[in-house]
């Protein structure tokens, strides 16, 4: 019983850094980029969540899609005014100018006078609740964080299926000159998957904030969805929530039966054994390279 | 516009190109020389700062900026030899030998680490070191019996051949002397024919292979190069703040000393030293621009990582060779002076290239 109940905590955490990571893969498989920023926009939509309920006085779900909005928009915005200009050139200078925009975000957050430096609850209607399942004890904090994460992949699954504009995506993503070549506008669509990425971070924040409080560096819970993504394999987006799952699980096992400190290395230490055994992850596509 | 005149083979290989750069560098050896008597204790202790990130900074450009490997968990190799040079030093070993011992412990964990760069690249790499370095800062904070955990280490001022080295100048000019020593090998081994390899392999690592060069064995021995320059810089670290503790050697570290490189300038010896002066001075920088700020702006705690953050997008938009590559431009500029035409230096664009399907 002990066991299915870490697993449960497990798989709510899990869920989080697959979020996390889901952000990182759309953004790598959309535009060959990675973003350091996906933990710190993470944090943006909890505060979003937070300054919509408790300053501005919307209901709750008017709160949370009106965060969602704003994510979405600031996200489009940023691809459009920073990361576009440097589209083409190395890899590594757009993951520093990721590092630099989670850094400024976090020390804007934290220069609001009186809000920044401080921790919040976010008023959710379902904070401490307790649900009893035969012998189980459900948070449903926890509940509400593996049901929307569950709805989310449906949608997600659903609109790169069946919509244009997630088939068009899909394009782009596998090589995006003869996708440009047969009429798709990359560049709109590069916006498009940076407002995704952001809107689903703020979902990630969201969902966290009930369970850890709203404050400036949750954003570095966004480090543990890397090997998340890498235990996946980062250019799947089911590969992300399975890897995050993954991350989440052994994460709460080896909290419990380990000696401490081997919780919060748990993660580093699967993606290294990862990247020794099968370097593409779990998903991930096999490479070869033509000479 | 200067024309240099070759007579000899050995001007090929000359460190000093020609005139200019033997009575600059001479003039600036000569200012090192001269600091302890020309500046306060405080701005010595903020030069000697920026030797011994200068010596991390070099390890990490040769790691970065010369093979091209990006290692985001450098503080890792940073805390090895600080913990290893505090460790050694407390039982007893004399100065010099605990140094290298650190710089050997850590260039032995960077093989270790190495090992799977060999497999993996790109964003892999930098996930397997980012890894890598959560997992040390942790044993360091876990390894009681040795590391003392998060109550931290106290470690004595060096000595040295019985000369104990515990004034701010002293031990100035022992970091100048490594630093120096640290800074010829480095440029020495770039025109060697290993540093050329690391170089191709930087470039292009099929290109590179193709000429025969031995990529695991290369990417090792810049690995470990590099871990132990970081190593030394840690040992010489640990005696400067006289106390560790593991969260001095997070991530935050490993970004800040990232930062160095990049706003330096990738790909080039001078840039690891105007990083590491970018580095230290700018929180001198912010503290005195404090008392002109409102105090809304000038008190708030995120100061510091906005201007960090700021700095470094204007960087990578608009100045990707960094500090030293705006010094390029500058010196361009004056050596051609009317004739400098904009767009010299303009950048390449191209398409973004996949990573994942090649």
């Amino acid at each position: 019983m002990q066991f299915l109940q870490l697993l449960i905590s497990g798989v709510a955490q899990g869920c989080i850094y697959g979020l996390i990571a889901l952000g990182f893969v759309l953004i790598y498989k959309g535009t060959e980029t990675v973003s350091f920023a996906q933990g710190e926009l993470m944090m943006l939509g909890a505060f979003g969540g937070l300054a919509a309920m408790t300053f501005l006085g919307f209901p709750f779900w008017a709160a949370v899609i009106s965060a969602l909005a704003a994510m979405a928009a600031f996200g489009v915005l940023l691809e459009r005014i920073v990361v576009r200009p440097i589209l083409g050139q190395p890899a590594f200078s757009i993951v520093m100018l990721t590092i630099g925009i989670g850094y400024v975000t976090r020390g804007l957050i934290t220069m609001l006078p009186g809000i920044g430096t401080e921790t919040h609850t976010l008023p959710v209607p379902y904070k401490d609740q307790i649900w009893h399942v035969g012998a189980l004890v459900l948070n449903v904090e926890q509940m509400a964080v593996i049901g929307a994460t569950a709805t989310l992949c449906l949608l997600l699954f659903a609109v790169f299926r069946y919509s244009k504009i997630g088939i068009a995506m899909q394009a782009a993503s596998q090589n995006q000159l003869a996708a440009y070549y047969m009429g798709i506008p990359v560049k709109q669509l590069n916006g498009l998957v940076w407002g995704l990425a952001a809107g689903v971070a703020a979902v990630a924040g969201l969902l966290l904030a009930p369970i850890t409080f709203v404050h400036a560096n949750m954003g570095f819970i966004g480090l543990k969805a890397f090997p998340a993504a890498v235990v996946g394999g980062f250019g799947s987006l089911p590969g992300a929530i399975v890897g995050g799952l993954v991350i989440g699980i052994v994460e709460s096992l080896s909290g419990f039966y380990l000696p401490q400190g081997f919780k919060d290395t748990a993660a580093y230490i699967v993606v290294l054994l990862m990247l020794m055994v099968k370097p593409n992850g779990l998903f991930g596509e096999r490479t070869a390279k033509k000479v | 516009m200067r024309f240099i005149f070759k007579t000899d083979y050995g001007q090929d290989i000359d460190l000093a190109r020609h005139g200019g750069h033997v009575f600059w560098y001479g003039a600036l050896l000569a200012l090192l020389l001269a600091a302890p008597w020309l500046f306060a204790d405080y701005w010595l202790a903020q030069l000697t700062f920026v030797l011994i990130y200068s010596i991390v900074g070099l390890g990490l450009m040769l790691l970065a900026g010369f093979t091209g490997l990006f290692s985001i968990g450098h503080a890792a190799f940073l805390g090895v030899g600080a913990y290893a040079e505090a460790v050694f030093v407390n039982m007893g070993l004399p100065f010099p030998v605990a140094l290298v011992l650190a710089g050997a412990l850590a260039a032995a964990v960077g093989v270790v680490v190495g090992l799977p760069a060999l497999r993996v690249k790109g964003i892999y790499l930098g996930i397997a070191t980012l890894s890598f370095g959560f997992i040390v800062e942790e044993v360091l904070a876990r390894w009681e019996s040795v590391t003392r955990g998060n109550t931290g280490m106290h470690v004595g001022a060096p000595d040295l051949f019985g000369f104990k080295l515990d004034t701010g100048a002293s031990f100035y000019f022992l970091c100048l002397a490594i630093t120096i020593a640290a800074t010829l090998a480095i440029l020495n081994l770039l025109r060697s024919p290993t540093g050329r390899a690391f170089v191709a392999i930087r470039d292009s690592e099929i290109s590179a292979q193709s000429m025969g060069i031995h990529l695991a064995r290369y990417k090792t021995l810049s690995f470990a190069l590099s871990a132990a320059l970081a190593g030394v810089g840690g040992a010489l670290y640990a005696h400067k703040l006289s106390f560790i503790s593991p969260d001095q050697f997070g991530i935050l570290q490993s970004i800040d000393l990232l930062l160095m490189v990049v706003i330096g300038g990738l790909g080039s010896v001078h840039g690891a030293f105007l990083g590491a002066i970018f580095l230290i001075s700018m929180p001198q920088v912010i503290a005195l621009s404090k008392d002109w700020l409102p105090a809304a702006v000038g008190q708030a705690p995120g100061l510091q990582a906005m201007v960090y953050g700021t700095v470094l997008i204007a960087f990578v938009l608009f100045e990707p060779l960094g500090l030293y590559g705006r010094w390029l431009k500058v010196r361009t500029w004056l050596q051609l002076f009317p004739f400098y035409r904009r767009g010299m230096f303009r950048r390449q664009k191209s398409f973004q290239k996949s990573e994942r399907v090649r």
